[in-house]
C-alpha cells in the first residue's frame, strides 16, 4: 500500500514538474491533455489503490526541486483514485512567483484529477456551437440519455 | 436512476436539458422541459439580433419600444457595465462611429435562468451552448479550448451555474469595449457561481480584459474562475476547487 501511494505521488511530482516548467517558460505551447493523461496512466490501472472502500489514505509526496523552487504536494487517495491534491510547499521567492503559484496550484490539482478519465454529466465550453454540436462531448452525453419525444 | 435528455436548437445554440430522479421519465417532466424551451424561444423573439421583428432590432433602428423585459435587461446591462469596470458593455462602438446595442452576452444567461424556473422541483441541468444552470449535483467537464474533444478538468457543480466564454470560436468574437478591438490574451474563461447571468457576464468581461482579469475575478464574492491564456497556461482564482 505504501508502495502504491508512492506511485501516485511520483506521478503527481511529474505533473508538478511539468507545470513548474511551464510557468517558468511562459510562451511554450501547452502540454496537451493527452500528455498529462499519459504521465498519469499508472493511476488508471485498475485495482492499484488502497482499494478499501470508505478509507482514505493521506500521504505527503516527496519534495521536488523545480526551476522555481521546492514543490511538495499532499494527496488524498480513496478507493484507488486520487480524490484531492493539496500543496504543502510551493516556491515563494518573489511577488511574481507568488502570483504564478496562486494560479498554478489549482492547475496541478485539476490536471492530476482530470487525468483519471472522469465520468462527467455535462460540458462547459466556449466552442459548443450549433455547427460543432454533433462532434461535441455534450452531444455524446445527450445521446446517451436521449429518448425520442412521445 | 432514471435520467432523460432533451435537446433543441434555440438562439442559434444547442440547448440540452438533462433531468434525473424519480419523476424524470414522467409526462410532467417532459412538459416542464417544453416550458423551459418555450421560455427560451420567447426571449429569443424579443432579444434576437438576427430577427428584424425582435424588439431589440427595433431598438437598434431607433424605434420606440415599450417592453418591460427590455427595460429589465437594459438595467442589468448597466449594472454589468459597472460591476466589470466597463469590460462588459452592451453598447459596442460601430466601425463607422456611433454605437450598437448588443446585450446578447447577458441575455443568454438571464434567459436560461428564467427557463430554469420552469424546472423547479426537478434535479436537472440546462446547458445552452456550454453555459448552464444546475439543480442538484452534476459533474461538469470544462472543455479545453485548444482541443474541444478534451477536458481541462471536471468540477462538481451543485445548485449553481457555470459559464465559459472565449474569443476563439466562430461567431462569438469578444470585443474589448474600451478599445473596440477583438479581445486578446485568453482562449477561454470559465466562471462558477450562484447565478448564470453573472457567471456569464463575468466570464465575458474577463475574456475581454485578458489574463490580468484573474485578479479582478478573485475579488468577486461567490464566484470562482479558471482561465486559459493564449499559450495554454491556466490561471485560477484561489477558491477554484475540485471535487472529491
Amino acid at each position: 500500500m505504501r508502495k502504491v501511494t508512492m506511485w501516485f505521488l511520483a506521478t503527481i511530482a511529474v505533473v508538478v514538474l511539468l507545470f513548474s516548467y511551464r510557468t517558468s517558460t511562459g510562451p511554450d505551447s501547452a502540454p496537451s491533455a493527452g500528455t498529462v493523461g499519459g504521465s498519469s496512466t499508472p493511476a488508471d490501472r485498475g485495482p492499484a489503490g488502497p482499494a478499501r472502500s470508505g478509507s482514505t489514505t493521506v500521504a505527503d509526496g516527496p519534495v521536488v526541486q523545480t526551476k522555481r523552487g521546492r514543490v511538495q504536494v499532499q494527496a488524498h487517495i480513496s478507493g484507488g483514485r486520487i480524490t484531492d491534491i493539496t500543496p504543502l510547499t510551493v516556491p515563494n521567492s518573489n511577488g511574481r512567483d507568488r502570483e504564478i503559484n496562486k494560479n498554478a496550484v489549482p492547475k496541478l490539482r485539476a490536471a492530476a484529477l482530470a487525468a483519471q478519465s472522469a465520468e462527467i454529466d455535462a460540458v462547459s465550453g466556449a466552442t459548443v456551437t450549433s455547427e460543432g454540436y454533433t462532434e461535441s462531448l455534450q452531444a455524446a452525453l445527450d445521446a446517451a440519455e436521449f429518448k425520442a419525444k412521445p | 436512476m432514471t435520467r432523460r435528455a432533451f435537446v433543441e436548437q434555440i438562439m442559434g445554440l444547442p440547448v440540452s436539458v438533462h433531468v434525473r430522479g424519480p419523476g424524470a421519465d414522467s409526462p410532467a417532466a417532459a412538459d416542464a422541459v417544453a416550458g423551459a424551451f418555450a421560455e427560451l424561444r420567447a426571449m429569443d423573439a424579443v432579444f434576437s439580433l438576427y430577427r428584424p421583428d425582435s424588439q431589440l432590432s427595433a431598438l437598434n433602428r431607433g424605434e420606440p419600444v415599450h417592453e418591460p423585459l427590455v427595460d429589465e435587461v437594459l438595467d442589468l446591462c448597466e449594472r454589468a457595465r459597472q460591476r466589470t469596470g466597463g469590460y462588459f458593455n452592451a453598447y459596442l462602438p460601430e466601425p463607422g462611429g456611433g454605437t450598437r446595442l448588443d446585450p446578447s452576452g447577458l441575455v443568454k444567461g438571464w434567459a436560461v435562468e428564467r427557463a430554469a424556473g420552469h424546472l423547479d422541483g426537478y434535479e436537472f441541468y440546462l446547458n445552452a451552448g456550454g453555459d448552464m444552470t444546475v439543480s442538484g449535483s452534476w459533474r461538469v467537464g470544462v472543455e479545453d479550448p485548444a482541443q474541444p474533444d478534451q477536458l481541462l478538468t471536471a468540477v462538481e457543480v451543485v445548485d449553481e451555474a457555470i459559464a465559459t466564454s472565449g474569443g476563439a470560436h466562430r461567431g462569438a468574437h469578444i470585443v474589448n469595449p474600451h478599445t473596440g478591438a477583438p479581445a486578446r490574451g485568453l482562449r477561454s474563461v470559465t466562471v462558477i457561481g450562484p447565478a448564470l447571468t453573472w457567471a456569464d457576464v463575468y466570464a465575458t468581461a474577463a475574456a475581454a480584459q485578458g489574463p490580468q482579469a484573474v485578479t479582478w475575478l478573485a475579488t468577486l464574492p461567490g464566484y470562482e474562475a479558471l482561465l486559459v491564456d493564449d499559450d495554454g497556461a491556466l490561471l485560477a482564482t484561489p477558491g477554484w476547487s475540485l471535487p472529491a
